[in-house]
């Protein structure tokens, strides 16, 4: 668990590469038509790239147990208030 | 700054406590951006035909080059804390410092993106597609203008010398923050360019 072991260039620059890769994809699959699929698709591509950011370019992957709890009880918090206010405004 | 060695506990635990400090600080952006993409949701269920019309006047090249734009600098960004990682304070110097032209080059596309929606008559009045839009790119915006400043300034510290392998904390600190921007603007780009 330390942060010597994913700090390498190559991994960076592959992080890199497939970052670009789904970016060209999901603005191409924005101009083909699916539906409600084209939300869950542009919304998974987009949770990909994030992940990668927050995996190698942050260095969450070599991180320890408290800072993933920091990293991700704010996404929890975020999902309350997203949910949360959908309920009320759509069961209104 | 004070010397590192000076905080209680050496400077691996200040390190630590620095890292904490800013995951923090992040932890009140996610919520901050996650009122608006709140607001997002809730206008873009309850007018989808409004949004569909409305994003599709938007520029999907413009997008799709400020998105490649902004991931190539987080790049720039991880290569400078890498540099740093190993001593060499004048390759971070010019990562950092590309990475600051990356984020000018991302704001006057933003500019020029602006200017052109004006002309168009279409303002942050319009509806309210273009009111979540701009606040949202306007805040991102914000926040990448405030980057390159702190970004500038370890560009100055690394100049001066403050900078080493055993003291990395303020490009691994500034770092932190220029990802936590490239990230909202990889959910921007989907919501507002691809699917409205």
């Amino acid at each position: 668990m330390n942060n010597g072991s994913v700090g390498h260039r190559r991994t960076y620059l592959g992080v890199y590469a497939a970052l670009i890769a789904l970016t060209v994809i999901t603005v191409l699959v924005s101009f083909v038509n699916l539906g409600m699929m084209n939300v869950v698709v542009a919304l998974l591509i987009a949770s990909a790239k994030a992940s990668l950011v927050a995996l190698f370019f942050m260095h969450l992957k070599g991180e320890s147990r408290l800072v993933w709890g920091f990293a991700l009880v704010p996404i929890f918090f975020l999902l309350l208030i997203l949910f949360g206010t959908l309920m009320d405004t759509q069961l209104r | 700054m004070s010397s590192p060695g000076a905080e209680p506990g050496g400077p691996a635990v200040a390190f630590e406590t620095a890292k904490l400090g800013v995951w923090t600080f992040l932890a009140t952006e996610v919520l901050l951006f996650g009122a608006l993409f709140t607001a997002y949701a809730v206008f873009r269920a309850k007018y989808p035909a409004l949004f569909h019309a409305e994003h599709l006047k938007l520029d999907r090249a413009l997008g799709l080059a400020n998105t490649i734009v902004l991931i190539t600098s987080s790049l720039t960004v991880v290569l400078g804390v890498d540099a740093i990682r190993k001593g060499k304070t004048r390759l971070l110097r010019m990562y950092y410092g590309a990475t600051i032209l990356l984020g000018a080059v991302f704001l006057c596309v933003k500019y020029v993106e602006w200017t052109a929606e004006f002309r168009h008559g279409v303002f942050p009045g319009t509806n309210i597609f273009f009111s979540l839009y701009f606040t949202m790119t306007g805040l991102h915006g914000i926040h990448v203008l405030l980057g390159m400043g702190v970004l500038a300034y370890v560009v100055v510290l690394a100049g001066r010398g403050r900078l080493s392998e055993s003291y990395t904390t303020p490009a691994e600190m500034s770092g932190l923050y220029w990802h936590f921007v490239d990230l909202v603007w990889i959910y921007l780009l989907p919501l507002l360019y691809l699917i409205g």
